[in-house]
């Protein structure tokens, strides 16, 4: 519990109505994605970087944990009040300052929503391609925190490709800018891309700069069922190994398949058991020639069927089949982790092989889809929680899985960051060495760790 | 009496949420009022924080709960499927058991649950609404038709009629041999502020030759009340309802109204037995037009020539969660006299909520006054519907908005598109 006089103290800096030590509030937000809770002392809502600053101040001054939180719709943890203390919530700083059609560059606050802001580029003829699941409801602060991911990524990249410029509060409380609005800077060091994917540890993000891109004229679809999983991965290397870099390239598996079975009406023959959703966008006419092309490349490689949408509307019927996962799991098992393993793209067949290994050796269910253009691989560990000894064995299971990844060059999250869930688990991934040089950098700018302390490392 | 479910029995489906958020991106409070307490996983998270006894009902809790449309978006938008708006009508039965209803609640289950007051209500408010909303002359520039200070709040409504449309028409009214016979589930909202649309129904189902009746002794169908917490009503009215649509066999019972087709065809469903055949057998009348081949006949009408005036439609809520989105716009795209352009975000909730706006008039009109700029973008010259309740609401947003559009419902265009008798 914070004493009285400094819930006051936050009260005079951001006005009564926006701090919060009502318990409702607490229990609204404690919780995110991973299904884990943790009560905060108190919650605030700040609107400027000033206010943030003052924040940062006191709670350096008292010693209290700041946790910032976007949307709170992660999956590792990262915006939990592990300690209590504040939660600073950004949904107040939800502003499009700006859109520069001539230089190609927009301003916003870190509580503007993902696809607000893409939609509001998009009316303009503009393009922010980074398209997290959750872009409807994520904030964009959220996704630099995180360095959020999404199927375009294999042909744009992710967020932080997009990032040029940040307004950051210091987790010791002064405001500083990073980068700016043009397309070159190389004066001192990156500190934009130390921040994106830092997951809220180095800073609070109160403004950042982000690059845009003309939007395509015009995108296509393809959904292609295979014999196996190996035609599928086949099919992806072929493409890119013929300089062609679609949008987006999905895969689902054949556990994937059955469960859409099971689940929907959709169709999808027997002989399937492994599917790619295919998109490409460009100059319309270059379209058409682009996946003839594909085809003819693919066709070999135990393809089953080929639906190819003309109509938006079309290409959202293609897309159902990705959209029904989620719910379709839910009739495997009603918990599940959703891990975000990513691999080099040629070896997702023999990634998917170790999985299909592991989920025998522990007996549990473990569906993988995801974006096999990057080798992205979302393995889905289905459990019931309730069922005694099968948390344990998700546990090591996810731990293989981990190291199954490593081996192959990978790594063990593409695009969900570490947070409290990989914690555990970094000593796998980064060497002692790499570790302390990232401890030695948090430690120079948070000296009292005050700022979302305890994610991404173990203290 | 069938008894609806208490919030306990909820607990599985509660347990469902995986707190992902997306109900963010789908509810019409949040979108007006950033805060988690405001979004369904917010809700779903203190019901659970109540059942498990970690905060009792205190007046946060209550606020938070008493801030949901019940429109059913995010149940729509989510994953898992968790029905939220259900959720939140239990936990608010659990708070008017253990608190006790609202004043306003009161009222609303006074008025509800004893019909016959409602109808002297409403037809004294009739002959008095030319002195209560005053009519502005159509030249006056304002452009609020009914200028009405609705509890001092700037709402503007329509008039209550002085003769209720049920008092209007007969109970029966003989079809064609070998066509269905109907019930006609009228509702408030057309038996009191908009007889032109029950009128306008009469004649849809005259030119197909359809036999309706329109029982007398119908009363609310009881969402209000499932708003308002007072489980007990909804299950009196339920239980009259079932015993005024089933005393003469019918094939389908009617509704023109969104939230009646949710209240007798889906709350009732829930409690099961003889309410699930009722609801069973309730159909919205589009569907129903649909099925009779209505679009087909009107494409063989002879052709009128004229200018097409340009039409958008709003999805009510309580049809589009229920998967009622094409059969509206089927019929009205085959309508001569209509030029049909979708609007953004067409399926979004007006921001009525039934008792919702009259609780939460501010919000109300914010989540309406975006509503208003989409049927501004959209170039429309009317925004129509499938339910009094949204065109109340949404007439109310533009007048705010200082549009010129007026909102009306499509069995009202579909009457003029009619031969004439």
């Amino acid at each position: 519990m914070l004493e009285q006089r400094i819930i006051r103290n936050l009260q005079q800096t951001l006005g009564k109505e926006h701090v919060s030590t009502d318990k409702a509030d607490l229990i609204c937000y404690s919780y995110d994605a991973t299904q884990q809770q943790f009560l905060p002392d108190v919650v605030i809502y700040p609107a400027t970087a000033e206010e943030v600053a003052l924040v940062m101040k006191l709670a350096n001054a008292e010693n209290i944990p700041v946790f910032p939180r976007g949307a709170g719709s992660g999956f590792t943890g990262g915006s939990l009040p592990t300690r209590g203390g504040i939660v600073l919530s950004t949904e107040r700083m939800n502003r499009i300052l700006e859109i520069d059609s001539e230089n190609l560059v927009a301003t916003v606050e870190p509580g503007v929503v993902t696809e607000q802001f893409q939609k509001a580029v998009e009316k303009l003829g503009l393009f922010y391609p980074p398209d997290p699941a959750s872009l409807k409801f994520s904030t964009l602060g959220g996704n630099v925190a995180e360095c959020a991911g999404g199927p375009r990524c294999v042909k744009y990249g992710v967020t932080k490709d997009f990032i040029i410029g940040l307004e950051v509060v210091t987790p010791t409380g002064d405001i500083i800018t990073t980068g700016g609005p043009t397309m070159k800077g190389v004066v001192g060091y990156d500190l934009t891309k130390l921040i994106c994917g830092s997951e809220g540890t180095l800073g609070i993000i109160t403004r950042i700069v982000i690059k845009l891109l003309p939007l395509p004229e015009a995108k296509k679809t393809m959904l292609v069922l295979f014999d196996s999983i190996d035609g599928a991965a086949r099919a992806v290397s072929t493409i890119i190994g013929h300089k062609i870099i679609p949008t987006t390239l999905e895969f689902m598996d054949g556990r994937t398949l059955d469960c859409v079975r099971q689940a929907t009406d959709l169709e999808v023959p027997e002989g399937a058991r492994a599917v790619l959703i295919i998109e490409v966008d460009g100059d319309r006419e270059f379209l058409a020639k682009q996946v003839q092309k594909i085809q003819q490349l693919i066709q070999p490689l135990g393809v089953v069927e080929t639906r190819t949408a003309e109509t938006p509307e079309e290409s959202e019927a293609l897309w159902q089949i990705r959209r029904s996962v989620s719910a379709s799991l839910r009739k495997v098992n009603p918990d599940k982790f959703n891990e975000d393993i990513c691999v080099p793209r040629s070896k997702v067949p023999e990634m998917i092989r170790k999985v299909d290994a592991i989920a025998e050796k522990y007996q549990i269910p473990i569906v993988n889809f995801g974006h096999a253009g990057d080798g992205n691989i979302h393995v889905n560990v289905m459990i019931d929680k309730k069922v005694p000894g099968e948390l344990e064995r998700a546990h090591k299971a996810i731990e293989e899985v981990f190291r199954g990844a490593l081996e192959l060059g990978g790594t063990m999250s593409g695009e969900h960051g570490v947070g409290i869930a990989k914690a555990p688990y970094i000593p796998l991934e980064i060497s002692e060495k790499a570790a302390d040089y990232m401890k030695t950098i948090k430690k120079a700018l948070d000296p009292n760790n005050i700022l979302n302390p305890g994610k991404i490392f173990l203290d | 009496m069938a008894k609806l479910k208490n919030l306990e029995d909820y607990r599985e489906e509660i347990e469902q949420c995986v707190k992902c958020g997306a109900c963010r991106a789908h509810c019409p409070v949040f979108g007006a009022e950033r805060r988690e307490g405001r979004v369904a996983r917010g809700k779903v998270a203190l019901s659970k924080a109540v059942l498990d006894g970690e905060i009792g009902l205190e007046e946060k809790v209550l606020e938070d709960l008493s801030q949901c449309l019940l429109c059913g978006s995010c149940c729509a938008g989510c994953p898992n499927k968790v029905p939220t708006e259900e959720i939140v009508a239990a936990a608010r039965r659990k708070i008017a058991e253990q608190r006790g209803l609202s004043s306003f609640g009161k009222g609303v289950a006074a008025i509800l649950g004893r019909p016959k007051l409602m109808n002297t209500l409403a037809k004294t408010g009739g002959r008095f609404s030319a002195l209560l909303f005053r009519k502005l002359p159509e030249n006056s520039g304002l452009r609020l038709r009914f200028p009405a200070p609705y509890l001092e709040s700037g709402r503007t409504l329509p008039p209550l009629t002085a003769r209720p449309f049920r008092e209007r028409c007969p109970e029966r009214i003989e079809g064609k041999e070998g066509m269905p016979t109907v019930a006609f589930f009228t509702g408030c909202g057309i038996n009191y502020m908009y007889p032109e649309i029950g009128e306008a129904f009469l004649r849809a189902l005259k030119f197909l030759g359809v036999t309706v009746i329109i029982p007398k002794d119908q009363a609310c169908c009881g969402l209000p009340a499932v708003s308002a917490g007072a489980g007990t009503v909804v299950e009196q009215l339920a239980e009259q309802n079932l015993a005024a649509l089933t005393h003469e066999p019918v094939d389908y019972v009617l509704t023109a109204c969104a939230s009646c087709n949710a209240g007798i065809g889906k709350i009732y469903a829930d409690l099961g037995g003889d309410y699930q055949q009722l609801a069973a057998k309730t159909r919205d009348i589009f569907v129903f037009l649909v099925e009779m081949g209505l679009p087909e006949r009107l494409a063989e009408l002879p052709k009128k020539g004229g200018v097409r005036t340009r039409v958008t439609y709003h999805d009510p809520c309580h049809l589009r969660t229920r998967g009622i989105t094409k059969e509206p716009r089927a019929i009205l795209k085959s309508l001569p006299q209509v030029e049909f352009v979708e609007m953004e975000d067409a399926a979004t909730c007006c921001g009525l909520g039934g008792t919702y706006s009259v609780y939460h008039y501010e919000n109300s009109k914010r989540i309406g006054a975006k509503k208003a700029g989409h049927i501004e973008e959209s170039g429309a010259e009317l925004v129509a519907t499938d339910c009094p309740g949204c065109i109340m609401q949404l007439q109310d947003s533009i007048n705010h908005a200082g549009g010129s559009q007026r909102a009306v419902h499509i069995l009202e265009l579909l009457n003029e598109a009619l031969p004439k008798e």
